[in-house]
C-alpha cells in the first residue's frame, strides 16, 4: 500500500471514528441507550461534553504541525482538515444544545446572552469566526485562495484563544481544568512564536552572508505540500 | 389542602431499590469500562428513617424530585466540585457523634451533641423549592425543625444581629478543603430576622429518613427564599454576633455572590441571567421555567427586606 492508500484506507477511517465516539456517547446518553447515563442534568452534561470535544479537537488541529515538525511525520498533516472540520461540527452540535436543550428556543435569551455575558459572547465569535474556515476547507477553495488561504486560516490561533477563555470565564470557582487549556495552549502557540523568531533569525544570519539564496526560508505553511522547515 | 405526600419515603425509596439493582445488573454486563459510565457509589439508600409530621402548610404543590436526583447532583465543594462528587466521595464522613458548639451573642454558650440540641423537637417534612445560584432548581422533601426552635434555646441576647454557621474543617474527611478553591471552612450567615423565620429549616433528613451524608449531614441548614449556598451543610458551630458574618462566597468573589442571596429574576449574575431557571428532572424542552421573586415565597419574606434596594443587597 502507497502511503496515500494507508492514508485513505486505514488512517483517516480511524480518525473518523475516533471523532464521532464523543458523538456516539453523547446519544447514548441522551437516548438512554446500553445503561449511559448523563447523570442528573443530562443537558448541562451534553452542553460541556460537546463543548470540551469542540475545544480538545480545536487544541488537537493546532498540535497537527509541532507533532509533524517534531517527529518528522510531515504527512500527518493530511488528517488536520479533518480534525478541524469534526472541531467546527462539535462547536456546532455544542451551540445547538445550548440553544435548543438549554434555553429551548428562547431567542430573547440567546440576544441577550450574546450581547451581555462575556463568556458567550466571546463563544459566539469563535463560533462565526469558524464558519469561513469550515467553508474555504475545500481544495478548490485552498487552490484557489493561494496565499490567501493560508492567512484566513490564522484565524484558528485567536479562535482558539477565544475557546479556552470562554472555558476559563464560565467556570464558578475551581479554574484547575481551564489552567490546564490554558497551558497546552501556550505551550502550541509558543512553538509557533519560537520557530518564527528563529526562522527571522536565520534570515537574517543568511542576509549577512549575503551570497547564500533565501530560498530555504519558506514561509510557515501548514498545506500538505509545503516543504519542510530547516 | 391536599395531602398530597403523605408518607413519602418508602414508596419514593422503593424506585431507586430497583434503580440499584437493574445498576447492579448493567455493571455486571459491562464489567471493566462501566465504571466511566455508572456513578461508581451508590446513594446512600440505607438512611435510618425518621418520625415526622408533614407540614402542608409550609409545602409546595410541586413534584419533588427524584431522591437519586437530589443526592447525586450536588455542590458540596468539601467533597470535590463536580456534581456528581459528593456522591461519591461523601462516605468519610463521619455524621456520629456529632457536636455542635455554640457561641456568641447567647446566654447558653457551650459544644453540645446533636442527639440533646433535637431531643424534643419535633420533626416536620416541608417539600420546598430549592434555587441553586447556577440557575437550576428542584423540589426536596426536606425533614428538619424551624431553626428558630432551635435557637431560641440559646437564649440570643439583643446584641446578636446575625446568626453565623460554619462548616466542619477537615481534610480528611473532607478532602475537597486540600484544594483552596474557597477559603475553609465554610461559613454562611443570616440575619436574626431571617434565621426567625418560620420558613428557615434546619435539616437532618430527606424523604423520611436520615440526611445522606452528600447533601449536608448531619445538620444543615436549608433558607427556601435565598440561593442554595446559603444552606450551609455539616454544621458545627453557630454563633450569634453583632457584625455581619464574612460569608464563603461573598469573600471568593464579592461581586457574584452577596451576602443576602435572595433569589431575585431581576438581578442577575454578571456572568449568567436569573430571570429563569432549569428544573432537574424535567423532559427535555420543558424544563426551563421562568424564576420567581424570592424563589415563590415572596408572600411570606419581601416584607423582611422592605425598604432595602434589593440590586445593592443582592
Ligand atoms: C469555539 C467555540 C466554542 C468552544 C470551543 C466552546 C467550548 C466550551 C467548553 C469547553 C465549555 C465548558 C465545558 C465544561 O465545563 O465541561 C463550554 C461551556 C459552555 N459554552 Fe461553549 N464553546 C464554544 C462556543 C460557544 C457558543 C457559540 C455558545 C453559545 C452561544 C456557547 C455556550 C456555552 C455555554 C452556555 C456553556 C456552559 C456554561 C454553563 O455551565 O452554564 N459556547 N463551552
Amino acid at each position: 500500500m502507497t502511503l496515500t492508500q494507508r492514508y485513505r484506507f486505514i488512517y483517516k477511517p480511524l480518525v473518523f471514528t475516533a471523532c464521532l465516539l464523543p458523538l456516539a456517547w453523547l446519544a447514548c446518553g441522551a437516548f438512554g441507550w446500553l445503561g449511559v447515563s448523563l447523570g442528573a442534568d443530562p443537558v448541562k452534561e451534553l452542553e460541556h461534553e460537546a463543548g470540551k470535544t469542540a475545544l480538545n479537537l480545536l487544541l488537537l488541529t493546532l498540535a497537527v504541525t509541532p507533532v509533524r515538525e517534531l517527529t518528522g511525520l510531515s504527512q500527518l498533516v493530511r488528517l488536520r482538515r479533518m480534525l478541524g472540520l469534526f472541531a467546527f461540527f462539535y462547536v456546532v452540535l455544542h451551540f445547538a444544545i445550548y440553544l435548543v436543550l438549554d434555553l429551548e428556543l428562547n431567542f430573547a435569551t440567546l440576544g441577550g446572552d450574546i450581547a451581555k455575558r462575556p463568556y458567550i459572547t466571546i463563544g459566539f465569535t469563535a463560533l462565526l469566526l469558524l464558519i469561513p474556515l469550515a467553508i474555504t476547507s475545500t481544495n478548490g477553495m485552498m487552490r484557489r485562495l493561494g496565499r490567501r488561504w493560508q492567512q484566513l486560516h490564522r484565524l484558528v490561533y485567536l479562535i482558539a484563544i477565544l475557546g479556552v477563555w470562554h472555558f476559563y470565564w464560565q467556570v464558578k470557582r475551581d479554574i484547575r481544568e481551564p489552567l490546564i487549556y490554558v497551558g497546552i495552549l501556550a505551550l502550541l502557540l509558543g512553538y509557533r512564536v519560537v520557530r518564527a523568531w528563529r526562522r527571522r533569525r536565520a534570515a537574517a544570519a543568511l542576509q549577512r552572508g549575503a551570497a547564500a539564496p533565501t530560498a530555504a526560508i519558506t514561509s510557515r505553511s501548514g498545506s500538505a505540500t509545503a516543504p519542510e522547515r530547516t | 389542602m391536599r395531602f398530597r405526600v403523605p408518607r413519602i419515603a418508602p414508596s419514593e425509596i422503593t424506585p431507586q431499590e430497583v434503580y440499584l439493582s437493574r445498576r447492579a445488573l448493567l455493571a455486571g454486563a459491562l464489567a471493566t469500562g462501566a465504571s466511566a459510565v455508572l456513578p461508581a457509589a451508590e446513594p446512600s439508600p440505607q438512611g435510618a428513617p425518621l418520625n415526622f409530621t408533614v407540614n402542608s402548610q409550609y409545602s409546595v404543590k410541586e413534584t419533588p424530585n427524584k431522591f437519586e436526583e437530589i443526592t447525586t447532583y450536588n455542590n458540596f465543594y468539601e467533597f470535590g466540585t463536580d456534581k456528581d462528587s459528593p456522591s461519591h466521595e461523601a462516605h468519610t464522613l463521619r455524621t456520629r457523634p456529632w457536636s455542635v458548639n455554640v457561641y456568641g451573642e447567647a446566654e447558653v454558650h457551650g459544644t453540645f451533641d446533636l442527639e440533646d440540641l433535637l431531643k424534643g423537637q419535633a420533626l416536620e417534612e416541608r417539600i420546598y423549592r430549592f434555587r441553586c445560584v447556577e440557575a437550576w432548581s428542584m423540589v426536596v422533601p426536606w425533614v428538619g425543625i424551624p431553626l428558630s426552635n432551635l435557637l431560641q434555646r440559646f437564649k440570643p441576647t439583643s446584641r446578636a444581629k446575625y446568626v453565623e454557621f460554619t462548616t466542619l474543617y477537615d481534610p480528611r474527611q473532607m478532602p475537597g478543603q486540600r484544594v483552596p478553591v474557597l477559603t475553609w471552612p465554610y461559613v454562611e450567615g443570616l440575619r436574626i430576622d431571617e434565621a426567625m423565620h418560620p420558613l428557615t429549616l434546619m435539616v437532618v433528613g430527606l424523604y423520611g429518613r436520615v440526611l445522606p451524608n452528600q447533601d449536608g449531614a448531619p445538620l444543615r441548614l436549608i433558607v427556601p427564599w435565598k440561593y442554595g449556598f446559603k444552606g450551609i451543610k455539616s454544621i458545627v458551630k453557630i454563633g450569634f454576633t453583632a457584625v455581619q458574618p464574612r460569608t464563603a462566597w461573598n469573600v471568593a468573589a464579592p461581586d457574584e455572590y452577596g451576602f443576602y442571596a435572595n433569589v431575585n429574576p431581576q438581578v442577575d449574575h454578571p456572568r449568567w441571567s436569573q430571570a429563569s431557571e432549569r428544573r432537574i428532572g424535567a423532559p427535555f424542552l420543558a424544563a426551563r421555567r421562568p424564576t420567581l421573586p424570592f424563589n415563590g415565597y415572596a408572600d411570606q419574606v419581601a416584607s423582611l427586606y422592605q425598604g432595602m434596594d434589593l440590586r445593592r443587597y443582592f
